[in-house]
C-alpha cells in the first residue's frame, strides 16, 4: 500500500509541475486543421513557417494526416470531446452545415470586411455570403476545364492541338477517339475510351453549373431554394450527358479503374476535371501527354463553369478564448494574402482566390493552368445545403438511367424531388 | 455472512495473505470490466439517449425531440424508396441467404476435413487462413478480381468462353458478389468450431449405428446432427449477428463506399455511418441503430428459443 501511495504523490507532483510549466508559456498555440492532399500539406507548411517567424508569440499545430474519406468523422468526433482546430479547412460546399450547427463564428468585420471581400476575391468567393455574414475565406479557387489527351487524338487522326471547342466536337472526337476490342460495340469491349461520364467526380458539377446553362435552363432559382432542373433543358443537357455510356458507347465510371484514373493513365481521350487533377497527373503519371482547354459551349454559344475551393474558417473552439482568436484572425489573414495564394499556385495547382493574383499574365499564357483562370471570369459555385447528399441524388439519377433503363426526364424528376426535399429541411430547421 | 460481516466490522478484523490475495485479484479484474463499461456499455446506453435528440455533434445544444427520430424510420421504410428501406431490406438478405449458405458449407467443408488424416493440418489452414486476413485487405483484393474485363474471374469467363459478367457494377450482380466474399472470408471460423464440436462425438455411436445398418443420411440426421447442436445454436446466433454488423466489406468494394449501385449493396450499419458522420444527423443515426440492437435481440431470443431444446 505504501508503495501505491508513492507512486500517486509522484505523479501527483509531476502533474502540478506541467501545470505551472504550462501557465509560464505565454505563447499563443492555435491548431490548424485540413485533410491530408500531400501539395497542399506542403504549401501550407511553407506558410506557417513564414507565419511563426513574422509572429515569434503565436505558434500554430498543422493537423494534416487525416485522410479526406474521414475528415468529417474526425471534426464530428472532436467537437464533442471538446479539442480540434481553431483555424479549420472545410470545403466551400459544406459551410451551411458546419453554420447551421454553430461550429464556425463569422468572420470579423476586421480585417474581413464586406468591402476588402467583395474588392479583393473571386466573384464566387463574394457569393458565399451565408445569413448576412461571412464565415470563412479561401487562399485559392479552382475551376474546372477540359483535358485532352493529345497521343490519342493524334493515334484517331484528329488534330491534337485543336480540343473540341463545342458540344458537337466533343461528341465527334468522343466517338472518333473510342476503340472497342473485336466487332461488338458495348461498354465491355472498350480498350479505350473517348469520354467516360462519371456523375460521383465532377461531372455532376458539369451537369448542374455549365450544361443546363448552356441548353437554355438553370439548376436552381435565383435564391437556390428551388430545385429547376427538372425542366426541358435539363432534360435535354442529362440525356446529352447519359448518351456517352448508354448510346455513344464511348466510356464508362464502370471499367479501367474509374473514369479519373482512366484518364491519368492515358485510356481516356476526354476528361472534365479541375485543377487539382494536374498534380495528381504530374505525380502518378508525369509523361502523360495531355492539355487542357476551357470547357467547351454550348448550343447557345455560353461559356460556363463550376467554381469551386477549400476555404478557412474560425471555429468556436477559437473563439472561447480572446488570444486564440486574435492569433487566429492574424494567421487567417496570412493565408489569404495575395502572396499565399502565389505561393498556393506554385505548390498545389490551384488558382489564387485574390482577383489581383488570379489575374497575373503569367498565369493566364500559362499553357495548363491558364484555361483554367479564364473560366474564373465566368465560373459558379453551387450552394449546397448537404453536398454528399445532393451529389448522391445526381449519381442515382444517372444509374437509374444507365443501369435501370429510366428515361432521363423522369430521372431527372426523380431527382429533383429528393433534392427539394433535402432543400427544405435544412431551411426548415432554421427557422 | 454474518460472521463476516463482524469479521469486517471488528476491530479484529486482519489483512491476511489470502485476503490481500483477493482483493488485489478484484483490483486487476476490475480494470477490463470498468473499461468494457466505459467503451462498450455506456456508449449503449447513449445510444438510446441520443436517439431522442436531434444530436448534432457539432453543435453545441443537443434539443430534445421525443420519439421524433423513430417517427422518421417508420416514415422512411413505409415510403415506397428509400434509403433506409433499401439498407433494412438488404441487411436482411445478406443474412437470410448469407448465414445458412456459410454454415452448410462449413458443415460439409467440416465433415470432410474430419475425415482425412493425410496433410489435414495444412487444409485446414487454408480453410482458415480468410478468416484472420483483414477484411480491409481481402475486400480490395476482390474489388480487383471482379472488375470488369481485366478482373480474374472475368478473365477466367473469358478463356472460358462464357460470357463476361459486371459484377460488383449492376445492381441484379453487385449483393450476391460482396456475400460470396463474406461467406468465404467467415467460413473458417464455422469450419473450426464444426470440427471441434464433431471431434467431441465419441466414435462408438457411429460404430453402433453402422451395426445396425444406418445409412450414411440416417446416421447424419439422427447422431451428427444432434449431437452437433450446441455448435450450430452457438454459430447460428454469431453469424446470424455477424450478417447483421455488415459494413466493412460494403465500404470497401462499392464506389466511395456509398453502398452502391443504386443503393444495392448498403446496410444498417453504413447508413448509420453516412448519417451520423456524413450528414451529422446522429440522433437519427442512433435511432436507426436502436432498432438494429431491438432486430439482433429479437434474432437472438428467437434463436436460442427455437434451437436449443436439449437432446436426448
Amino acid at each position: 500500500m505504501r508503495r501505491l501511495l508513492a507512486v500517486l504523490a509522484v505523479l501527483v507532483i509531476l502533474f502540478a509541475l506541467g501545470a505551472v510549466a504550462g501557465a509560464q508559456d505565454d505563447m499563443v498555440e492555435i491548431e490548424y486543421w485540413q485533410y491530408n492532399f500531400g501539395a497542399r500539406v506542403d504549401a501550407m507548411n511553407m506558410l506557417i513557417e513564414q507565419f511563426e517567424a513574422e509572429n515569434p508569440g503565436i505558434k500554430v499545430v498543422h493537423n494534416s494526416d487525416i485522410p479526406y474519406a474521414n475528415f468529417r468523422d474526425e471534426l464530428a468526433a472532436s467537437a464533442p470531446a471538446g479539442v480540434g482546430p481553431d483555424v479549420v479547412t472545410l470545403f466551400y460546399g459544406w459551410i451551411p452545415a458546419f453554420v447551421d450547427a454553430g461550429y464556425l463564428v463569422p468572420l470579423p468585420d476586421d480585417p474581413f470586411s464586406e468591402e476588402f471581400i467583395l474588392e479583393t476575391f473571386s466573384p464566387m468567393v463574394a457569393n458565399s455570403k451565408f445569413e448576412g455574414s461571412y464565415w470563412a475565406i479561401p487562399t485559392a479557387v479552382r475551376s474546372l476545364a477540359l483535358f485532352w489527351n493529345k497521343d490519342i487524338f493524334a493515334d484517331a487522326g484528329l488534330d491534337p492541338e485543336s480540343p473540341p471547342a463545342n458540344l458537337d466536337d466533343f461528341v465527334a472526337a468522343a466517338v472518333a477517339t473510342t476503340v472497342y476490342d473485336g466487332d461488338m460495340k458495348d461498354i465491355l469491349s472498350i480498350t479505350r475510351q473517348g469520354h467516360a461520364p462519371a456523375l460521383a467526380s465532377q461531372d455532376h458539377h458539369w451537369f448542374r453549373e455549365v450544361l443546363i446553362r448552356q441548353y437554355g435552363g438553370a439548376p436552381y432559382s435565383d435564391d437556390g431554394r428551388t430545385v429547376t432542373y427538372n425542366s426541358e433543358e435539363g432534360c435535354a443537357a442529362f440525356s446529352w450527358l447519359a448518351a456517352f455510356e448508354t448510346e455513344l458507347m464511348t466510356g464508362s465510371n464502370d471499367i479501367l479503374d474509374g473514369s479519373t484514373n482512366a484518364f491519368v493513365n492515358g485510356e481516356t481521350a476526354l476528361h472534365v476535371d479541375g485543377s487539382f487533377r494536374v498534380g495528381t497527373i504530374a505525380r502518378n503519371n508525369p509523361d502523360l501527354n495531355y492539355g487542357v482547354a476551357e470547357l467547351p459551349v454550348g448550343p447557345n454559344g455560353e461559356r460556363h463553369t463550376f467554381g469551386s475551393y477549400w476555404t478557412h474558417g474560425i471555429t468556436r473552439r477559437a473563439n472561447d478564448d480572446p488570444a486564440r482568436l486574435d492569433a487566429a484572425v492574424k494567421f487567417l489573414q496570412f493565408i489569404t494574402t495575395p502572396e499565399a495564394g502565389t505561393l498556393w499556385v506554385n505548390n498545389v495547382g490551384e488558382l489564387p482566390a485574390q482577383a489581383t493574383a488570379a489575374a497575373d499574365e503569367g498565369l493566364q499564357a500559362d499553357p495548363i493552368l491558364g484555361a483554367f483562370s479564364a473560366g474564373l471570369a465566368y465560373s459558379h459555385a453551387t450552394f449546397f445545403v448537404d453536398e454528399s447528399a445532393q451529389r448522391q441524388v445526381l449519381i442515382d439519377a444517372f444509374d437509374n438511367i444507365r443501369l435501370g433503363g429510366m428515361d432521363p426526364c423522369e430521372a431527372l424528376d426523380e431527382a429533383a424531388a429528393a433534392e427539394q426535399e433535402l432543400i427544405d429541411a435544412f431551411w426548415a430547421d432554421r427557422e | 455472512m454474518g460472521r463476516k460481516a463482524n469479521a469486517a466490522g471488528s476491530p479484529r478484523f486482519r489483512w491476511t495473505l489470502a485476503r490481500k490475495k483477493i482483493v488485489w485479484a478484484y483490483i486487476f479484474l476490475a480494470i477490463p470490466i470498468v473499461f468494457f463499461a466505459y467503451i462498450r456499455i455506456y456508449p449503449t446506453f447513449f445510444a438510446f439517449q441520443m436517439s431522442l435528440h436531434d444530436y448534432n455533434p457539432l453543435a453545441v445544444e443537443q434539443p430534445y425531440v421525443g420519439l421524433e427520430n423513430y417517427e422518421k424510420v417508420v416514415e422512411e421504410l413505409s415510403k415506397k424508396k428509400s434509403v433506409t428501406k433499401s439498407a433494412f431490406r438488404n441487411t436482411i438478405s445478406y443474412v437470410v441467404f448469407g448465414v445458412p449458405i456459410q454454415l452448410c458449407l462449413a458443415l460439409a467443408i467440416a465433415m470432410m476435413l474430419n475425415e482425412i488424416r493425410f496433410m489435414s493440418t495444412l487444409y485446414r489452414i487454408l480453410f482458415f487462413l480468410p478468416f484472420v486476413t483483414s477484411t480491409i485487405a481481402i475486400a480490395w483484393v476482390f474489388r480487383m478480381l471482379y472488375q470488369p474485363r481485366f478482373g480474374l474471374f472475368n478473365v477466367i469467363l473469358q478463356f472460358l468462353s462464357l460470357p463476361q459478367q459486371p459484377f460488383l457494377t449492376r445492381p441484379q450482380q453487385a449483393l450476391p458478389s460482396i456475400l460470396a466474399l463474406v461467406i468465404w472470408q467467415g467460413m473458417g471460423f464455422a469450419v473450426i468450431i464444426f470440427l471441434a464440436g464433431l471431434k467431441q462425438i465419441p466414435r462408438t455411436y457411429y460404430e453402433a449405428a453402422e451395426v445396425d445398418g444406418a445409412s450414411r443420411w440416417h446416421t447424419f440426421r439422427f447422431i451428427t446432427m444432434p449431437l452437433l447442436n450446441p455448435s450450430i445454436v452457438y454459430l447460428l446466433v454469431l453469424q446470424t449477428i455477424s450478417f447483421l454488423r455488415m459494413f466493412a466489406p460494403v465500404v470497401a468494394m462499392t464506389e466511395q463506399g456509398r453502398g452502391g449501385p443504386l443503393d444495392s449493396t448498403t446496410t444498417v450499419v453504413l447508413r448509420v455511418y453516412r448519417e451520423a458522420f456524413q450528414s451529422f444527423n446522429m440522433g437519427y443515426a442512433s435511432s436507426l441503430t436502436v432498432v438494429l440492437f431491438a432486430m439482433i435481440l429479437g434474432v437472438t431470443i428467437i434463436q436460442l428459443s427455437v434451437t436449443s431444446r436439449r437432446i436426448n
